[in-house]
């Protein structure tokens, strides 16, 4: 789960790490008055959205008196900000974060990841702040520095000491980083993170250390247990059917593409997806109605899918295991009357009882076909939304 | 012969008691399987589905001899199940489960480290060796006795590497499902040195996904350690950055995990890799054949 800047930045400062004096200003405030009473300062504007690049796309102002304050906060509140990563659509502008600036001395980069290959909470730190850190590991590997924290030593002094020194940090700063590194694991730990960033990491005129971007994502397996952290969910900031799919049980992501697809398991709904895109076609979801599937969920898959009005063709591609395919055959066909179908669907039924559930769908609705093979299904599904 | 089960493996499951324990206790009793006890704290003394019910591992641990334990407990608890059985020594546990937090994980990996109990899964379909031994959720029925070991990250895509060497004719030695989280247990590599070294074993298919490495490092180490012919298929190709693909550890992030760059490191290794998993069976079957 994401959670926006705003968010985490409280949240860094309630663990120690220092960050920019601020103020929230958010849809249905009255912009100008709110302006009027901020200290005589520069300011940044940044809109709270759950996607990077915001900068380049004019989601992060600067402003140097109140005027330009008010018209920079009243371009974004309320609008859509379309960044590189957010799709065409854009995410909606709902809050904005004023800051009040500072005088950027360095900029660093700061990482708590758990690391896949070793199984352990990797901090990450880098010279080259606000810079794209991917593009610093691919072309300056030796300028990323790693240390691996044991779960059971947990993070040691020397190993902060080492990550300040080795990023020629003056004595002052060396003890600040290692007090903001130790916040950050605990913050990490305490609340299931799974990546905890700060990019840049500034020194400021001060010579102090200060968070001016902070990103937090929480592992969804352990929301359950963050009960506060739960709480602070933008739905807004997703996708309305890919929510909805979540709250059902089901694992949707709109691709664009002009092929529904309904399958169950991610591998094969994977699988899938590419397998239509490799016989010239172009998905236009992802959707793993899960391992126990069930007549509902399928109903439920369907309804979903058919809202794109993008799709000209389903393709639903059951590998029945425990559940048997002529029990989702059935789920199928109640689904076809309940959705009161306009695009052609071809069915794959593999596995458990599939001749059963051939059976139960032959003939049974004009848009119905059935297909033996999985290439023959991704082509007749293509060739039918073409048509 | 076969890898990690066969059919004088016996099986001791955590979360008997429950619906999804009770469930597929009786079909893995069903297909042959020797399950000799249960655990369900609270619930030791009792009986169900026949088979003792203990409170604790260490309990069942004394009272049978037991060789792996399968783990259907919820999320929430499935680390301190694992760890239940690690500590009372089971060399094998397979955790079925779905959804466990990384940070548990991430403790249960450190004891790992230090242990000689080996770990399948979590959010995995489990180990079978067709005809002797089915310790998970994966469907008996499809499976048939064989030359073909089976790895995979997926659950429902295994199955369709199963039909594949079922339809052409051949069978499987054992298929292990590793789990689509990105800490678990067993990975690529260990179940390639496995099959490598597994006598009913000729050849080896492999089912990989998006996200992480360890495609690219089992195509190194079957370029230097296995003999035996590999078909490979990653699924994924067309996956969007950033986006959890159903299973927490198939996501592309920074660049890293395509599935291109993971055909790419097969090929390089010399592995005969498939872009239709309709395609695995032949290709395996042609492999053997030569």
């Amino acid at each position: 789960m994401n959670i926006h800047e705003y968010q985490a930045k409280a949240i860094f400062s309630r663990f120690g790490v220092p960050v920019p004096d601020s103020h929230l200003i958010r849809t249905g405030d009255d912009v100008e008055p709110f302006c009027e009473t901020l200290e005589p300062h520069a300011w940044v504007a940044k809109a709270q959205v759950h996607a990077g690049g915001r900068g380049k796309a004019g989601g992060v102002v600067r402003a140097d008196d109140k005027q330009d304050l008010v018209a920079a906060v009243s371009g974004m509140l309320g609008t859509r900000l379309v960044t590189p990563q957010t799709g065409e659509d854009g995410l909606p502008v709902q809050a904005v974060l004023l800051e009040k600036t500072v005088e950027i001395h360095r900029e660093l980069y700061l990482a708590l990841l758990v690391d896949r290959e070793s199984g352990r909470v990797a901090i990450i730190a880098s010279t080259e702040g606000g810079m794209d850190i991917e593009q610093v590991a691919q072309q300056a590997p030796d300028r990323i520095l790693t240390q691996l924290v044991h779960p059971a030593a947990g993070l040691q002094p020397g190993q902060a000491r080492t990550l300040a020194y080795a990023l020629g940090l003056p004595k002052d700063q060396v003890r600040q980083l290692q007090a903001i590194l130790f916040a950050l694991f605990e913050l990490f730990a305490s609340s299931d993170c799974s990546l905890v960033e700060i990019n840049p990491l500034i020194l400021d005129g001060e010579g102090r250390l200060v968070a001016l971007d902070a990103k937090i994502n929480i592992d969804d397996n352990a929301l359950y247990r963050q009960v506060e952290i739960a709480k602070l969910r933008d739905p807004a900031q997703g996708n309305r059917d890919e929510e909805q799919a979540c709250t059902l049980g089901l694992n949707y992501i709109r691709l664009g593409g002009s092929i529904g697809c309904i399958v169950n398991g991610a591998g094969l709904a994977m699988a899938t997806m590419d397998l239509i895109k490799h016989h010239g076609g172009e998905p236009a979801n992802f959707l793993d109605v899960g391992g126990a599937i069930t007549q509902e969920k399928v109903a439920e898959a369907f309804k979903l899918v058919v809202r794109d009005a993008g799709v000209k063709a389903v393709l639903v591609n059951i590998f029945g295991g425990i559940v048997r395919c002529d029990l989702l055959a059935s789920g199928i066909l109640d689904a076809l009357q309940s959705v009161s179908l306009q695009v052609p669907v071809v069915v794959l039924l593999q596995g458990t009882r599939a001749n059963e559930g051939r059976q139960l769908l032959e003939n049974r609705h004009t848009l119905l076909h059935q297909a033996d093979t999985l290439t023959e299904a991704a082509q007749r599904a293509i060739r039918l939304a073409r048509a | 012969m076969s890898v990690l089960v066969g059919r004088d493996t016996k099986v001791l499951c955590q979360g008997m008691t429950g619906t999804q324990g009770t469930f597929h206790t009786r079909q893995a009793l069903d297909y042959g399987t020797q399950v000799v006890a249960g655990v369900t704290p609270g619930r030791g003394g009792s009986s169900h589905l026949g088979l003792p019910v203990y409170d604790t591992v260490d309990q069942a641990c004394q009272a049978h001899e037991v060789d792996a334990s399968v783990i259907y407990v919820p999320a929430a608890y499935a680390a301190d199940a694992i760890l239940e059985s690690v500590y009372a020594g089971v060399p094998l546990v397979v955790c079925i489960t779905e959804g466990v937090p990384i940070l548990d994980m991430v403790k249960v990996r450190a004891v790992l480290e230090h242990s000689d109990s080996l770990l399948v899964g979590p959010n995995c379909p489990g180990v079978i060796t067709p005809g002797e031994c089915k310790i998970g959720i994966m469907p008996g029925d499809i499976h048939r006795p064989g030359p073909v070991g089976i790895v995979s990250r997926s659950g429902t895509l295994t199955y369709v590497a199963v039909d594949q060497t079922v339809q052409h004719g051949l069978g499987q030695s054992t298929c292990i499902g590793i789990g689509g989280d990105p800490i678990h247990g067993l990975d690529f590599i260990d179940c390639l040195a496995l099959f490598e070294q597994d006598e009913a074993t000729q050849g080896i298919i492999l089912v990989g996904e998006i996200g992480g490495t360890a495609e690219e490092q089992a195509a190194e180490f079957i370029q230097g350690q296995v003999s035996k012919p590999v078909v490979a298929y990653v699924a994924g190709v067309t996956a969007p950055a950033g986006k959890r693909m159903g299973h927490a550890g198939a996501i592309i992030s920074g660049g890293q995990g395509t599935a291109e760059q993971k055909y790419r490191a097969f090929e390089k290794a010399g592995v005969t890799t498939s872009r239709n998993p309709a395609e695995l069976g032949a290709l395996m079957r042609a492999l053997l054949e030569h």
